[in-house]
Protein backbone atom coordinates (compact mmCIF):
# COMPACT_ATOMS: atom_id res chain seq x y z
CA UNK A 1 0.00 0.00 0.00
CA UNK A 2 1.33 3.10 -0.93
CA UNK A 3 1.06 6.38 0.96
CA UNK A 4 2.84 8.94 -0.35
CA UNK A 5 2.77 12.72 1.10
CA UNK A 6 3.29 15.28 -1.41
CA UNK A 7 7.17 15.15 -0.43
CA UNK A 8 7.92 12.65 -3.00
CA UNK A 9 10.40 9.60 -2.26
CA UNK A 10 12.82 9.43 0.70
CA UNK A 11 15.53 7.07 0.91
CA UNK A 12 18.05 5.88 3.64
CA UNK A 13 20.20 7.72 1.55
CA UNK A 14 18.82 11.06 2.10
CA UNK A 15 18.33 10.89 6.09
CA UNK A 16 22.12 9.20 6.60
CA UNK A 17 23.66 12.00 4.28
CA UNK A 18 21.55 14.40 6.22
CA UNK A 19 22.93 12.84 9.66
CA UNK A 20 26.02 13.16 8.65
CA UNK A 21 26.15 16.44 7.36
CA UNK A 22 23.94 17.82 10.42
CA UNK A 23 26.59 16.28 12.82
CA UNK A 24 29.42 18.12 11.35
CA UNK A 25 28.01 21.21 11.20
CA UNK A 26 27.13 21.20 14.73
CA UNK A 27 30.85 19.77 15.52
CA UNK A 28 32.35 22.84 13.79
CA UNK A 29 29.58 25.12 15.08
CA UNK A 30 30.84 23.80 18.81
CA UNK A 31 34.80 23.40 18.02
CA UNK A 32 34.91 27.04 17.02
CA UNK A 33 32.89 28.16 19.77
CA UNK A 34 34.54 25.88 22.51
CA UNK A 35 38.31 27.14 21.56
CA UNK A 36 37.56 30.58 20.42
CA UNK A 37 38.74 30.45 17.00
CA UNK A 38 38.43 33.60 15.07
CA UNK A 39 37.61 36.80 15.80
CA UNK A 40 34.56 37.69 17.69
CA UNK A 41 32.30 39.57 14.58
CA UNK A 42 34.06 36.45 12.34
CA UNK A 43 32.85 33.71 15.22
CA UNK A 44 29.25 35.35 15.43
CA UNK A 45 29.40 35.46 11.78
CA UNK A 46 29.92 32.14 10.96
CA UNK A 47 28.09 30.12 14.05
CA UNK A 48 25.10 31.84 12.48
CA UNK A 49 26.29 30.83 8.67
CA UNK A 50 26.45 26.90 10.04
CA UNK A 51 22.95 27.20 12.00
CA UNK A 52 21.30 28.51 8.58
CA UNK A 53 23.57 25.59 6.36
CA UNK A 54 22.49 23.18 8.84
CA UNK A 55 18.70 24.32 8.80
CA UNK A 56 18.99 23.57 5.07
CA UNK A 57 20.75 20.47 5.56
CA UNK A 58 17.26 18.83 7.46
CA UNK A 59 15.34 20.59 5.46
CA UNK A 60 16.41 19.24 2.57
CA UNK A 61 17.59 15.27 3.63
CA UNK A 62 15.38 15.11 6.40
CA UNK A 63 11.91 17.45 5.27
CA UNK A 64 12.69 16.90 1.76
CA UNK A 65 11.99 20.34 1.29
CA UNK A 66 11.86 21.26 -2.76
CA UNK A 67 11.82 17.57 -3.34
CA UNK A 68 8.07 17.47 -4.13
CA UNK A 69 6.42 17.35 -7.49
CA UNK A 70 4.62 20.71 -8.60
CA UNK A 71 2.73 22.76 -7.35
CA UNK A 72 4.97 22.70 -4.43
CA UNK A 73 3.11 24.33 -2.11
CA UNK A 74 4.74 23.12 1.00
CA UNK A 75 8.02 25.32 0.13
CA UNK A 76 5.19 28.05 -0.68
CA UNK A 77 4.21 28.23 2.77
CA UNK A 78 7.42 28.08 4.02
CA UNK A 79 9.00 30.87 1.90
CA UNK A 80 6.25 33.17 2.92
CA UNK A 81 6.81 32.04 6.50
CA UNK A 82 10.73 33.26 6.25
CA UNK A 83 9.08 36.69 4.82
CA UNK A 84 6.75 36.91 8.33
CA UNK A 85 9.74 35.69 10.25
CA UNK A 86 12.10 38.00 8.83
CA UNK A 87 9.51 41.29 9.48
CA UNK A 88 8.57 39.96 12.64
CA UNK A 89 12.59 39.44 13.88
CA UNK A 90 14.60 42.31 12.11
CA UNK A 91 11.43 44.64 12.83
CA UNK A 92 11.43 43.38 16.77
CA UNK A 93 14.81 44.45 16.98
CA UNK A 94 15.07 47.37 15.13
CA UNK A 95 12.45 49.05 16.71
CA UNK A 96 13.67 47.68 20.18
CA UNK A 97 17.57 49.25 19.71
CA UNK A 98 16.32 52.30 18.36
CA UNK A 99 14.63 53.16 22.07
CA UNK A 100 17.38 54.27 24.36
CA UNK A 101 16.11 51.04 25.88
CA UNK A 102 19.43 49.67 26.99
CA UNK A 103 20.83 53.45 28.02
CA UNK A 104 19.47 52.48 31.88
CA UNK A 105 16.52 53.74 33.94
CA UNK A 106 16.82 57.07 34.22
CA UNK A 107 17.75 57.63 30.82
CA UNK A 108 15.59 55.95 29.21
CA UNK A 109 12.43 57.86 30.84
CA UNK A 110 14.43 61.30 30.15
CA UNK A 111 14.52 60.25 26.01
CA UNK A 112 10.81 58.62 26.15
CA UNK A 113 9.22 62.11 28.43
CA UNK A 114 10.89 64.19 25.57
CA UNK A 115 10.32 62.12 22.69
CA UNK A 116 6.28 62.30 23.78
CA UNK A 117 6.20 65.45 24.51
CA UNK A 118 4.97 64.83 28.23
CA UNK A 119 5.30 67.57 30.82
CA UNK A 120 4.94 67.11 34.25
CA UNK B 1 -12.63 9.23 -7.56
CA UNK B 2 -12.03 5.10 -6.18
CA UNK B 3 -11.48 4.80 -2.11
CA UNK B 4 -7.86 4.42 -2.38
CA UNK B 5 -7.50 7.57 -4.51
CA UNK B 6 -10.05 9.31 -1.82
CA UNK B 7 -8.06 8.45 1.26
CA UNK B 8 -4.83 9.31 -0.63
CA UNK B 9 -6.00 13.21 -1.17
CA UNK B 10 -7.66 13.30 2.36
CA UNK B 11 -3.94 12.08 3.80
CA UNK B 12 -2.15 14.70 1.43
CA UNK B 13 -4.27 17.12 2.92
CA UNK B 14 -4.23 16.81 6.35
CA UNK B 15 -0.23 16.48 6.22
CA UNK B 16 -0.14 19.94 4.11
CA UNK B 17 -2.62 21.14 6.64
CA UNK B 18 0.40 19.79 9.96
CA UNK B 19 2.75 21.65 7.59
CA UNK B 20 1.09 24.63 7.89
CA UNK B 21 0.81 24.33 11.47
CA UNK B 22 4.16 24.00 11.71
CA UNK B 23 5.02 27.06 9.96
CA UNK B 24 3.01 28.98 12.48
CA UNK B 25 4.51 27.28 15.26
CA UNK B 26 7.95 28.52 13.81
CA UNK B 27 6.45 32.28 13.86
CA UNK B 28 5.84 31.59 17.43
CA UNK B 29 9.39 30.72 18.35
CA UNK B 30 10.46 33.55 16.10
CA UNK B 31 9.08 35.93 18.49
CA UNK B 32 10.40 34.28 21.38
CA UNK B 33 13.81 34.26 19.84
CA UNK B 34 13.34 38.02 19.19
CA UNK B 35 12.46 38.52 22.61
CA UNK B 36 15.61 36.97 23.64
CA UNK B 37 17.47 38.84 21.45
CA UNK B 38 15.98 41.99 22.82
CA UNK B 39 16.40 40.86 26.90
CA UNK B 40 19.53 39.13 26.73
CA UNK B 41 21.61 41.44 28.01
CA UNK B 42 19.00 42.21 31.00
CA UNK B 43 21.22 40.56 33.82
CA UNK B 44 19.52 42.95 36.84
CA UNK B 45 22.94 42.10 37.92
CA UNK B 46 22.57 38.59 38.44
CA UNK B 47 24.02 35.52 35.76
CA UNK B 48 24.46 36.05 32.02
CA UNK B 49 24.86 33.26 29.53
CA UNK B 50 28.63 33.24 30.03
CA UNK B 51 27.24 31.70 33.37
CA UNK B 52 25.21 29.55 32.76
CA UNK B 53 26.10 27.75 29.77
CA UNK B 54 27.84 24.39 30.28
CA UNK B 55 28.94 23.78 26.53
CA UNK B 56 29.80 19.97 26.57
CA UNK B 57 26.37 19.20 28.50
CA UNK B 58 24.40 21.34 25.94
CA UNK B 59 26.61 19.65 23.12
CA UNK B 60 25.39 15.92 24.57
CA UNK B 61 21.98 17.24 24.54
CA UNK B 62 21.90 18.62 20.94
CA UNK B 63 24.08 15.23 19.31
CA UNK B 64 21.18 13.51 21.27
CA UNK B 65 18.06 15.14 19.64
CA UNK B 66 19.97 15.15 16.04
CA UNK B 67 20.01 11.97 16.33
CA UNK B 68 16.58 10.97 17.66
CA UNK B 69 15.71 13.26 14.26
CA UNK B 70 17.78 10.67 12.47
CA UNK B 71 15.97 7.53 13.98
CA UNK B 72 12.52 9.03 13.72
CA UNK B 73 12.72 9.17 9.84
CA UNK B 74 14.29 5.88 9.47
CA UNK B 75 11.26 4.76 11.41
CA UNK B 76 8.61 6.36 8.88
CA UNK B 77 10.90 4.87 6.26
CA UNK B 78 10.00 1.45 7.62
CA UNK B 79 6.27 2.33 7.87
CA UNK B 80 6.26 3.34 4.03
CA UNK B 81 7.96 -0.25 3.40
CA UNK B 82 4.90 -1.83 6.02
CA UNK B 83 7.92 -2.98 8.15
CA UNK B 84 5.75 -3.35 11.74
CA UNK B 85 8.23 -4.30 14.03
CA UNK B 86 10.91 -1.93 12.04
CA UNK B 87 8.62 0.90 13.31
CA UNK B 88 8.21 0.34 16.80
CA UNK B 89 12.16 -0.51 16.95
CA UNK B 90 12.98 2.84 15.77
CA UNK B 91 10.11 4.81 16.90
CA UNK B 92 10.96 3.20 20.06
CA UNK B 93 14.87 4.29 20.12
CA UNK B 94 13.54 7.69 19.14
CA UNK B 95 11.48 8.29 22.70
CA UNK B 96 14.28 6.90 24.52
CA UNK B 97 16.85 9.72 22.92
CA UNK B 98 14.04 12.60 23.69
CA UNK B 99 13.35 11.20 27.03
CA UNK B 100 16.98 11.18 27.46
CA UNK B 101 17.15 14.82 26.39
CA UNK B 102 14.12 15.92 28.42
CA UNK B 103 15.81 14.38 31.22
CA UNK B 104 19.09 16.54 30.66
CA UNK B 105 17.02 19.68 30.39
CA UNK B 106 14.60 19.39 33.02
CA UNK B 107 18.00 18.75 34.93
CA UNK B 108 20.18 21.99 33.86
CA UNK B 109 16.46 24.03 34.27
CA UNK B 110 16.82 22.48 37.79
CA UNK B 111 20.37 23.28 38.48
CA UNK B 112 19.54 26.75 37.57
CA UNK B 113 16.70 27.57 39.99
CA UNK B 114 18.72 25.55 42.54
CA UNK B 115 21.52 28.09 42.26
CA UNK B 116 18.56 31.13 42.56
CA UNK B 117 19.28 31.91 38.55
CA UNK B 118 15.09 31.18 38.17
CA UNK B 119 13.02 32.81 35.29
CA UNK B 120 12.11 35.49 37.55
CA UNK B 121 15.37 36.65 38.49
CA UNK B 122 15.84 38.89 35.61
CA UNK B 123 14.43 39.54 31.73
CA UNK B 124 17.58 37.73 30.71
CA UNK B 125 16.22 34.28 32.38
CA UNK B 126 12.97 35.19 32.20
CA UNK B 127 13.37 35.16 28.06
CA UNK B 128 15.72 32.53 27.97
CA UNK B 129 13.67 30.07 30.16
CA UNK B 130 10.13 31.00 27.98
CA UNK B 131 12.38 29.76 24.77
CA UNK B 132 14.07 26.72 25.65
CA UNK B 133 11.49 26.14 27.96
CA UNK B 134 8.93 26.07 25.26
CA UNK B 135 10.98 23.92 23.24
CA UNK B 136 11.12 21.54 26.06
CA UNK B 137 7.10 21.70 26.43
CA UNK B 138 6.90 20.64 22.35
CA UNK B 139 9.51 17.97 22.93
CA UNK B 140 7.46 16.75 25.76
CA UNK B 141 4.04 16.75 23.69
CA UNK B 142 6.01 15.36 20.65
CA UNK B 143 7.35 11.92 22.90
CA UNK B 144 3.26 11.34 24.38
CA UNK B 145 2.27 11.46 21.13
CA UNK B 146 5.03 9.02 19.98
CA UNK B 147 4.14 6.58 22.94
CA UNK B 148 0.93 6.65 21.98
CA UNK B 149 1.59 5.70 18.49
CA UNK B 150 3.71 2.91 19.12
CA UNK B 151 1.09 1.49 21.21
CA UNK B 152 -1.69 1.84 18.23
CA UNK B 153 0.98 0.58 15.72
CA UNK B 154 1.59 -2.40 18.06
CA UNK B 155 -2.26 -3.01 18.79
CA UNK B 156 -3.52 -1.90 15.08
CA UNK B 157 -0.31 -2.77 12.88
CA UNK B 158 0.49 -0.08 9.61
CA UNK B 159 -2.90 1.08 8.47
CA UNK B 160 -3.98 4.41 6.30
CA UNK B 161 -4.19 6.34 9.18
CA UNK B 162 -1.01 5.04 11.33
CA UNK B 163 0.91 6.51 8.60
CA UNK B 164 -0.60 9.75 8.26
CA UNK B 165 -0.26 9.98 11.51
CA UNK B 166 3.42 8.74 11.78
CA UNK B 167 4.01 11.08 8.88
CA UNK B 168 2.80 14.11 10.82
CA UNK B 169 4.73 13.18 14.03
CA UNK B 170 7.97 12.89 11.89
CA UNK B 171 7.25 15.94 10.14
CA UNK B 172 6.62 17.91 14.41
CA UNK B 173 9.69 15.99 15.55
CA UNK B 174 11.98 16.76 12.54
CA UNK B 175 11.08 20.42 13.63
CA UNK B 176 12.00 20.34 16.81
CA UNK B 177 15.36 19.34 15.70
CA UNK B 178 15.59 22.34 13.67
CA UNK B 179 14.51 24.64 16.33
CA UNK B 180 17.10 23.32 18.64
CA UNK B 181 19.77 24.20 16.02
CA UNK B 182 19.11 28.05 16.32
CA UNK B 183 18.65 27.07 20.48
CA UNK B 184 21.85 25.67 20.61
CA UNK B 185 24.02 28.32 18.27
CA UNK B 186 22.21 31.72 19.38
CA UNK B 187 21.63 31.33 23.03
CA UNK B 188 24.39 29.19 24.26
CA UNK B 189 26.88 28.94 21.30
CA UNK B 190 26.97 32.57 20.81
CA UNK B 191 26.26 32.86 24.85
CA UNK B 192 29.86 32.04 25.37
CA UNK B 193 31.90 33.78 22.55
Amino acid sequence: MDNQPQSGQPSTASYISGFILSLELTLAAYILAARHILSHQQLVATIVGLAIAQLLAQLVFFLHLGRESKPRWNLAVFAFMTIVLVILVFGSLWIMYNLNYHAGPHVTDTSIIKDEGISH
Amino acid sequence: MNDSATAQLNDSKTIFGFWVYLMTDCILFASLFATFAVLHNNTYGGASTHEIVKLPYVLAQTVILLTSSFTCGLGLLAARRGDKNRVIDWFGITFLLGLAFLVLEINEFSQLVYEGNSWRASGFLSSFFTLVGTHGLHITAGLLWMVAMIIRIGRLGLNGVNIRRLTCLALFWHFLDIVWIFIFSLVYLLGVV
